[in-house]
């Protein structure tokens, strides 16, 4: 306690936060309540019910227990919440959190150590917060004669392509931000992005190991960009579809990583190049070039990139899942009725727990095999950096357009006879559709 | 493959013309520390042409400490704290030739249960100095699982030397005469429990690091030196024995009690820098078999320190006296005029002859082989600087 100023006084204090009140709940009642009614009153305001939802009957809905349900199961269905909470940012957000925390205390554990301990009493549950608020009370420094709008602008831009992608992956059937036509190749497009936003924050960075980073960066994602596109042809061949959703629908008998092996390893393989992971982590080898492309960055504009860059690996191993793994196919384990008899009990309380309109049993079944999936490919992503070395640039770069661009060849070729051997595809023996 | 005397040749020819066209565009001249994560006390200026190094100056003397003027103004039994330093993981064997030396110019023999005590230190200090090394060539490489496991399996022996000596790392145990004290109660099979695990350790870490086909790919082939240019440059230890050398100073010349060991100079005739790695991996392994008949053989009985009284007078002479440590030949190098103080001493250390090779190493190699190349060298700045 040797902090406080000599004419401290305890008086003062406490009347400089009631005065400090007193200006908000002024600010409140007198400006940002009145704003916030005017603007309602000139938008179109939507319907519940057969009820238009005015203020005030959104604050006694939320109140009457009977009526709560209505309101949330309109609010999950608007576009708004599926791009920032469910299948959309929040929920992606959220599993890069967790894989953050896992991959710390997995690795801890192959290694003989405990990892993070002490944030949050429980095995240091709240260390990501911990290091997140530390991120964000650091300053920013920004290199004498960097390009300051790129530099400032990358970070921004690497979280905002990482969201983008993941906005296309399909969570269960009809649960997908974005269902496009072509889904696949937007996806392939938005991960052209990246190496140019290395390229492009490494050069405004005006620093020599940056830059060195950032065309590794560029040399790496170039060689094994074009496998990553050859390992996915023959799913959609297989499929005849370039739609994420159908593409999973497609799996319903069996999972295209049974007839691709080869191909989902090529996948896998180029999917942690594409992530910047050891083995692969040359734009960021420390004892070479100290952090590569990320040398310069500082403060939350690191954290945004870390977080951009786990965003990326949920969105990859997401796109692997669908792909490889039949998506949200998996057996139906969740009973039709959450609770038995609710729907029609007399007690309005369990009435509601019935979750009556929220509760689909099909989609919650996919949601739930499609996590396990996900798990499953993103614990594996994690171990290999617990088990190897950094590769070389030249064994890299051989690795990327030699050996995995011929192995992804020899299951086109098998699919293909399969198909023109009237087994699978259109019409084939085991056919899915 | 080239001869030393053309890549001399041919470095002499590029450094003139770098000079001379020092605005190349081509050409990005790199500061490898002494703020980078992968160099230590230590800066390699290196030239790179896209990713080929075409141009290595290693540059020492961060972290000079003046040990040998130091030594000067201090009597025999005060040099031993301070001349530890250099190396502190390795401080039984830096002090180990100096009580060689001092030894001899004073005229005393220690006791044979004291040389026995003094030679099982300095092997478990042989292995706390390859496991931190190893560490760090883990690390260098971007294998974090090597650089823990080591880490944490070095603070065993590291708790056996505090039962054996009383401190952690820097012991000041070896003294001219013997050893400071005697072993402790239950030392021995404390210290064959420990060197049983860490065998058995040892087997794994060959399993996840050396036997890794990615590691393999990277360090085999990289970074020739022949078994002539390896005599020629001087180098010493483990990057000598890499070269297929089988140059041990525990054989070529036994001290103390190693002419009554059997072992083992292990060496390797691919001359890379997967060989460079992989020989202290087996001298730990050689090391547990060298502890194990030290405590098989040491007498039960007798003391194990001659006593010399603290200002003790040397004859006038000199003497050259050296040891196998972690790093390889370790000399100390005494005048003295019949004081109590050395006259001149002058230390000779593995670090500073083996880091001569590195620019012969490292030009026309990739710069992502750099971290590689230079700590196979088995190289500890601090104690090049001295």
């Amino acid at each position: 306690m040797g902090s406080l100023t000599p004419d401290f006084r305890f008086g003062n204090f406490v009347g400089s936060i009631v005065w400090l009140v007193f200006v908000i709940l002024a600010l409140v009642t007198l400006l940002i309540l009145p704003i916030i009614f005017f603007t309602l009153f000139y938008i179109p305001l939507p319907e519940v019910d057969g009820e238009v939802l005015t203020p005030y009957l959104f604050f006694s809905m939320m109140v009457d227990p009977s009526r709560t349900l209505p309101i949330v199961q309109f609010f999950v269905h608007t576009d708004l919440f599926r791009a920032a909470v469910f299948p959309g940012f929040g929920f992606a957000a959220l599993i890069a959190a967790a894989t953050i925390f896992v991959e710390r205390k997995l690795l801890a554990k192959m290694q003989l150590r405990v990892g993070p301990l002490y944030a949050g009493k429980v095995e240091g549950i709240f260390q990501l917060l911990a290091d997140g608020l530390k991120l964000l009370t650091k300053e920013i420094i920004v290199p004498s004669g960097a390009d300051k709008p790129i530099f400032w602008l990358a970070p921004i831009m690497y979280v905002s392509t990482a969201a983008a992608v993941v906005a296309l992956i399909p969570v269960a059937s009809g649960w997908v931000v974005a269902d496009v036509d072509v889904g696949l190749i937007a996806a392939f497009a938005i991960l052209g992005f990246f190496p140019l936003i290395a390229l492009l924050f490494s050069w405004a960075s005006n620093s020599k190991f940056p830059f060195i980073g950032g065309l590794r960066a560029l040399h790496q994602m170039i060689a094994f960009e074009i496998p990553f596109f050859l390992s996915a042809l023959p799913v959609v061949i297989m499929s005849s579809s370039l739609n994420l959703s159908d593409i999973a629908r497609s799996q319903n008998i069996f999972w295209n990583i049974f007839i691709l092996p080869i191909n989902a390893f090529v996948f896998f393989i180029s999917s942690l190049a594409e992530l910047e992971r050891i083995p692969f982590d040359l734009p960021e080898a420390e004892s070479e070039i100290v952090a590569g492309w990320l040398t310069e960055t500082t403060g939350m504009m690191y954290g945004l990139i870390q977080l951009g860059s786990y965003l990326k690996l949920y969105a990859l191993a997401g796109l692997f899942v669908v792909l490889f793994l039949g998506g949200w196919s998996g057996p139906q384990i969740f009973p039709p009725e959450l609770i038995p008899g609710a729907h029609d009990s007399n007690f309005p309380l369990l009435q509601m727990l019935a979750l009556d309109g929220l509760y689909n049993p099909v989609t919650v079944n996919g949601i739930f095999w499609f996590l396990i999936k996900i798990i499953v490919v993103i614990l594996l992503m994690l171990i290999v950096r617990g088990i190897n070395p950094r590769i070389r640039i030249d064994i890299l770069l051989h690795t990327g357009w030699y050996k995995l661009i011929v192995l992804t060849f020899i299951n086109l070729f098998v699919v293909l006879m399969l198909i023109y051997g009237g087994i699978i595809g259109p019409g084939g023996l085991i056919s899915t559709r | 493959m080239s001869t030393l005397d053309d890549k001399i040749n041919e470095i002499n020819r590029l450094a003139i013309q770098i000079t001379k066209d020092n605005d190349d565009d081509r050409l990005m001249n790199l500061s490898i520390g002494p703020q980078h994560p992968g160099s230590g006390h230590f800066r390699i200026v290196i030239k790179v042409d896209g990713d080929y190094i075409v141009y290595a100056d290693p540059d020492i003397g961060y972290v000079h400490r003046g040990e040998e003027k130091m030594s000067e103004t201090r009597n025999f039994i005060q040099n031993i704290p301070h001349l530890e330093r250099p190396v502190i993981h390795d401080s039984t064997n830096i002090i180990y030739a100096y009580s060689l030396a001092i030894e001899e110019l004073i005229g005393i023999n220690p006791p044979r249960r004291g040389q026995f005590v003094r030679a099982i230190a300095a092997e478990l200090d042989r292995i706390v100095y390859t496991t931190y090394w190893l560490a760090i060539y883990g690390i260098f490489l971007g294998h974090s699982t090597m650089f823990m496991w080591p880490t944490g399996d070095r603070e065993l022996i590291i708790d056996l030397l505090e039962r054996l000596t009383g401190h952690r790392v820097t012991h000041a145990f070896s003294v001219p005469g013997g050893v400071r004290n005697d072993i402790p109660y239950n030392f021995k099979e404390k210290c064959l429990t420990q060197i049983n695990y860490f065998e058995k350790r040892l087997k794994e870490y060959e399993d996840i690091f050396y036997n890794n086909p990615l590691l393999r790919q990277r360090t085999e082939g990289v970074g020739i030196m022949s078994k002539e240019d390896a005599i020629k440059l001087g180098v010493t230890g483990s990057v000598l024995r890499a070269s297929g050398v089988p140059y041990d100073i525990r054989k070529v010349e036994p001290y103390d009690v190693y002419d009554e060991i059997d072992f083992k100079v292990q060496y390797m005739k691919s001359c890379d820098t997967f060989a460079r790695a992989y020989i202290p991996y087996l001298d730990m392994k050689e090391s547990c078999h060298i502890i194990r008949q030290l405590l098989d053989k040491m007498p039960d009985e007798g003391s194990v320190r001659e006593k010399i009284v603290g200002n003790v007078k040397a004859q006038p002479g000199e003497t050259y006296r050296r040891v196998e440590s972690g790093r390889g030949a370790l000399g100390y190098y005494i005048i003295s005029d019949g004081g109590t103080k050395p006259y001149r001493l002058k230390i000779s250390t593995g670090s500073f002859r083996n880091i001569l090779a590195l620019p012969f190493l490292l030009v026309g190699s990739k710069l992502g082989d750099m971290p590689a190349i230079y700590w196979a060298l088995n190289y500890w700045p601090i104690e090049a600087d001295r």
